[in-house]
């Protein structure tokens, strides 16, 4: 029997496996990689897209943490737009349509090419336990890798079931098999587990699509990069064509919604709201004649072609029937039909805030196994899991992003708090300090943080520090101008004429003032790279809100730092209602902030939930 | 860190209470409201006034330096004359001064842990607390949920959660099928909302009363009977009466029971030029409690008397002594009394139903915080859809500061509404 030693060992080479294993060996672990088939790692299984709001956010901080999902994109982008460009920069995202084979290349280049990461083909049949600590895997053909720690990014490969009309087949994703065994040594752990659901369209020939009589839209004349390290786009760019579903399309779908595997009751797991299937459309919105379809090539070289907005789980023959509805589409062939997907994920309460499972030390768990959906959400657990598995191996501290810092920390925190009632995807929304986290200054929140940790390369950190001595300077020489509203008004800026003295980083937050405006004031500006001016002009713009929310982000900061360890008995706090006590029990918040989550915990029941700790403590 | 303050003694009428302040500027604000430096651990007397100038009260006023208070920060102690109106007044004047908040119940208590300054003992007592707060939430919410005033949380509740929805689903689902400009739909829901949150916060002064019992002064000049009045209402001999004008020189209290309403009635110096300096002081104090409370009754000699006041909206004026002059009221033979009471009490009953269901002053700063968020949120709505994460940052003040009135409304809920309004995926 074949044995090899590892301080890390990654199971799983999709997006967030190969984040993980990426950000583990950039630490320092020596970091096996294990997946299937090699020539599979980086694949996207499903649209042919990165980014987007709120996931452009975090492909931007997996970015500013050094890992590889952003320098991907970038490379094989052929089609960059920036979402809410006409709004302000907090919500704007960015988002590329990429070539699948470009992207596929470009993550097995950065995997092959980095440090201290070994590829290793191979199914993992079963874990090494030592105790509860999880010590290793041993893989299907006997042979045993051990390890510190195990990272497990099962994506829906964990008890798998594809769905394409009446009939269902186990499956990982088309063409590969499922995970059941490991699934069985997940089950041994006790922990609660449940199903989910996602789909995808019927992909189209591109050489049978009708263009010419469609609305084409082409991406951003300036386009908008994903890392802060790309210089500039390198894949040739296309367009994606616009069409629309009708009358016919529905009455299609109504007619045959008993085959569809999920109206014919073969599908238990629950899907995401915000990406209905087609059937789903056409039954929840009855009164909506139309909706919109985007086809999106897959490739520049590549025939396949995404049509985003008909994700279906109907019998392949009537997929044939609907897609020939739609403009365009008459004569469209279907390379592949689409198919519904279900999968086991873990509750992800089990988990710590380093993504560890607290039953099973040692083990790590990242992406759609945790209940959540989509290559962002995936990547960045995976990172996070990554360098906390090579932070365990290497005997050095938790990697923790908070709230306040990072979309990563928001959905963290999210999931193993709240778990998960649909797929879990990121929103701008779901972060409360909207204004700070932008993705225009995630390596200003959390470079220098990587840099500590070891993940963030010398490249990185050598321009970041340049970056960071620019702005410091040009914000503090437009903090320094400050004019009367009389001398603004020669300016040709209105404000309010109090005799107040502003500044021309003041000025900048007033709707209409820009940076070419307040250029008299603060002649210094041209000096500086446009990039950085932009940059600091962004940051005035919000500073108001910023500093309201910073009190508010150092408060919470306050709380997450008050760990409440495992052991701690909530039973035992004399003055709890035993409603609140047995609330948080289970809750069983890490910290002071997640107890003041808690459904009817008050400010008083956390000073006395304080005081106990303080008084252990001592 | 914040600076906040609270009444720190019981709620209602006392010889004293204290309102406390624990913070970093607690010191520059009290220096702020009295015009001087206070030092630490010396007491000064030092007059307090509103934002006009205003005298509220003269109040003792303590100093706790950083390191040495109950809290180990910076602690202010005003020391006022109990009545519920001053206190009232003076945590107004805080609330308005930028920074300043109003203490989360125990969060002196928690500070004070955080900082090292609390034994376990202390700690301990903070359980009676939570009891107590509970208990007080417990009937609050009761209030709030039930009946006409509950449905209008509920609506307020619905209709910020649309308004964030198209908010948030104009920044959200940007990329697909959902409106461009819903500025005209949110300012609309967002200025309704806005109308009834001023509308409560007025009422809420009225809802204090009914708990802390309304104030009416009795006020005229010298020997028209306000003393003998006052002796009619109380049923007892309160207030000295004499024929010599200037006989009370003091503020007479008399509490009584307005069928369900808590009054204390006030019997005052009659106001005219003092001839000795006891008596000037007795007029000035007069004056100024009569100013402060909620109705006044004027005694006058006879119609169309030039008043030693001004009138205030609601304010009585009836004339005094009918057993003499044959018209108006009169506390010797009780003519005309039944009448007045019934008047004071149709007066007060208004105000008290228009009193509405917020009940404290940590719910009129709510209010008028959230209704302040709206504005903004207005204001920036009026660029249409350019700063629209801007305007949905106000919202989401105004729905925070609303939370304990309107349960706490979670992103889940406005992802409700958003994916029940729209079709989204595309």
């Amino acid at each position: 029997m074949k044995h090899s030693s590892f301080d890390v060992v990654v199971i799983g080479g999709g997006h967030a496996g190969t984040e993980a294993a990426h950000a583990s060996a950039r630490t320092g672990a020596r970091t096996a990689l294990v997946t299937q088939k090699a020539e599979t790692i980086g694949v996207m299984s499903c649209n042919p897209a990165i980014g987007g709001l709120g996931k452009g956010h975090l492909v931007r901080e997996i970015d500013a943490l050094d890992g590889i999902m952003g320098r991907a994109a970038d490379v094989a982008g052929i089609q960059f737009r920036l979402l809410n460009r006409r709004k302000g920069p907090a919500v704007q995202g960015p988002r590329a349509q990429a070539d699948r084979a470009l992207y596929r290349s470009a993550i097995q280049e950065f995997i092959a090419e980095q440090a201290n990461l070994t590829v290793i083909e191979g199914e993992v049949a079963d874990l090494i336990l030592l105790g509860d600590t999880v010590s290793g895997v041993i893989l299907a053909n006997g042979s045993e890798i051990s390890a510190r720690a195990v990272v497990l990014t099962a994506g829906t490969f964990l008890r798998g079931v594809i769905h394409i009309g009446d009939e269902s087949r186990p499956g990982g994703r088309v063409g590969d098999a499922p995970v059941v065994k490991l699934a069985e040594r997940i089950d041994s752990f006790g922990m609660d587990m449940g199903r989910l659901k996602t789909g995808t369209p019927p992909r189209l020939a591109s050489d049978t699509i009708d263009w010419s009589v469609l609305e084409m839209q082409p991406g951003d004349e300036q386009p908008e990069l994903f890392s802060f390290m790309s210089k500039g786009v390198t894949a040739k760019q296309i367009s994606c064509g616009i069409t629309h579903t009708n009358e016919q399309t529905h009455e299609l779908i109504r007619n045959n919604l008993g085959r569809s595997a999920m109206y014919g009751g073969n599908i238990e797991g629950v899907g995401p709201r915000y990406c209905p299937s087609i059937e789903d459309k056409v039954v929840r919105f009855a009164d909506k004649t139309s909706h919109q379809v985007f086809l999106e090539p897959e490739g520049i070289n590549s025939n396949s072609v995404y049509p985003n907005g008909i994700s279906t789980s109907l019998p392949a023959d009537i997929q044939e029937q609907y897609v020939q509805s739609i403009p365009g589409l008459e004569a469209a062939r279907i390379l592949q039909p689409g198919y519904a997907i279900e999968y086991d994920y873990v509750d992800p309460r089990a988990l710590s805030r380093t993504l560890e499972l607290r039953v099973a030390p040692g083990l790590f768990l990242a992406g759609q196994i945790n209940g959540t959906t989509g290559y962002e959400e995936a990547g960045a657990q995976g990172l996070v899991a990554g360098v906390n598995a090579a932070s365990r191996a290497l005997g050095g501290g938790e990697f923790i992003l908070g709230r306040s810092e990072a979309y990563i920390g928001v959905m963290i925190d999210d999931l193993i708090t709240r778990g998960v009632q649909e797929p879990y995807r990121m929103f701008t929304s779901r972060a409360e300090y909207r204004m700070s986290l932008r993705a225009d200054n995630a390596d200003q929140r959390l470079t220098e943080k990587g840099i500590a940790f070891g993940c963030v390369g010398p490249a990185r950190a050598t321009m970041y520090a340049a970056k960071k001595e620019g702005l410091i300077a040009l914000r503090s020489e437009m903090e320094a101008a400050r004019v009367s509203p009389q001398e603004a008004e020669l300016c040709g800026l209105r404000v309010n004429k109090d005799g107040r003295r502003r500044s021309a980083f003041e000025l900048l937050s007033f709707p209409d003032v820009t940076l070419e405006t307040i250029k008299p004031l603060v002649p210094g500006v041209s000096a500086y790279d446009p990039e950085i001016a932009t940059q600091v002009a962004r940051d005035a713009l919000y500073a108001n809100y910023i500093e309201r929310q910073n009190k508010d982000a150092e408060a919470l900061r306050r709380d997450e730092a008050v760990v409440i360890a495992d052991d701690f008995s909530f039973e035992e706090l004399v003055g709890l209602s035993n409603e609140l006590k047995s609330k948080l029990t289970r809750a069983r918040p890490a910290t002071l902030a997640q107890a003041a989550k808690v459904d009817g915990v008050t400010p008083a029941a956390l000073t006395l939930i304080l005081g106990r700790l303080k008084s252990r403590a001592s | 860190m914040d600076t906040i303050f609270a009444l720190a003694t019981a709620r209602g009428k006392a010889g004293v209470s204290i309102v406390r302040l624990s913070g970093p500027k607690a010191f520059d604000v009290a220096a702020g409201l009295t015009g001087r430096d206070i030092p630490a651990r010396t007491p000064v007397l030092s007059d307090l006034r509103d934002a006009d100038g205003g005298l509220i009260d003269r109040a003792l006023v303590l100093g706790f330096a950083e390191g040495a208070s109950f809290t180990g920060e910076q602690v202010i102690e005003f020391q006022v004359h109990g009545s519920p109106a001053i206190v009232s007044a003076v945590l107004k004047l805080l609330g308005d001064v930028d920074g300043l908040r109003l203490a989360e119940p125990g969060e002196f208590t928690r500070r004070a842990l955080l900082n090292g300054c609390l034994d376990l003992a202390q700690v301990e007592g903070l359980a009676d607390l939570i009891d107590a707060e509970t208990e007080a939430q417990r009937r609050q919410a009761v209030r709030v949920f039930s009946g006409a005033l509950g449905e209008k949380a509920e609506g307020w509740r619905r209709d910020l959660i649309r308004a964030a929805a198209l908010l948030e689903a104009t920044i959200d689902f940007a990329d697909e099928d959902v409106p461009v400009d819903v500025s005209p739909e949110v300012r609309s829901l967002t200025s309704d909302v806005r109308a009834e949150l001023d509308q409560m916060a007025d009422g809420v002064s009225a809802a204090e009363r009914i708990r802390d019992g309304f104030e009416i002064a009795i006020v005229g000049p010298p020997n028209i009977g306000k003393s003998t009045l006052l002796n009619t209402l109380a049923g007892r001999e309160a207030a000295i009466t004499s024929s010599v004008a200037g006989t009370t020189r003091d503020i007479i209290e008399v509490r009584m029971d307005l069928r369900g309403l808590p009054v204390t009635f006030l019997d005052t110096a009659g106001l005219r030029d003092a001839v000795d300096e006891v008596e000037a002081i007795g007029i000035g104090r007069a004056v100024q409690r009569a100013e402060m409370a909620d109705l006044r009754i004027f005694l006058v000699d006879e119609a169309g008397a030039e008043l030693p006041l001004d009138v205030q909206d609601d304010d009585i004026v009836v004339q005094g002594k009918a057993d003499v002059s044959g018209s108006g009221l009169s506390g010797l033979t009780g003519e005309g009394v039944p009448d007045l009471l019934e008047d004071v009490y149709a007066r007060l009953e208004r105000r008290a139903s228009g009193a509405g269901l917020a009940i404290r002053e940590r719910h009129r700063v709510a209010l008028l915080k959230a209704s302040d968020a709206l504005a903004a949120c207005d204001q920036e709505m009026q660029y249409g859809m350019d700063r629209a994460e801007i305007a949905a940052e106000e919202l989401r003040t105004a729905v925070r500061a609303l939370e304990s009135m309107i349960g706490r409304v979670d992103v889940e809920s406005v992802l409700d509404e958003i994916f029940a309004s729209f079709c989204l995926g595309k």
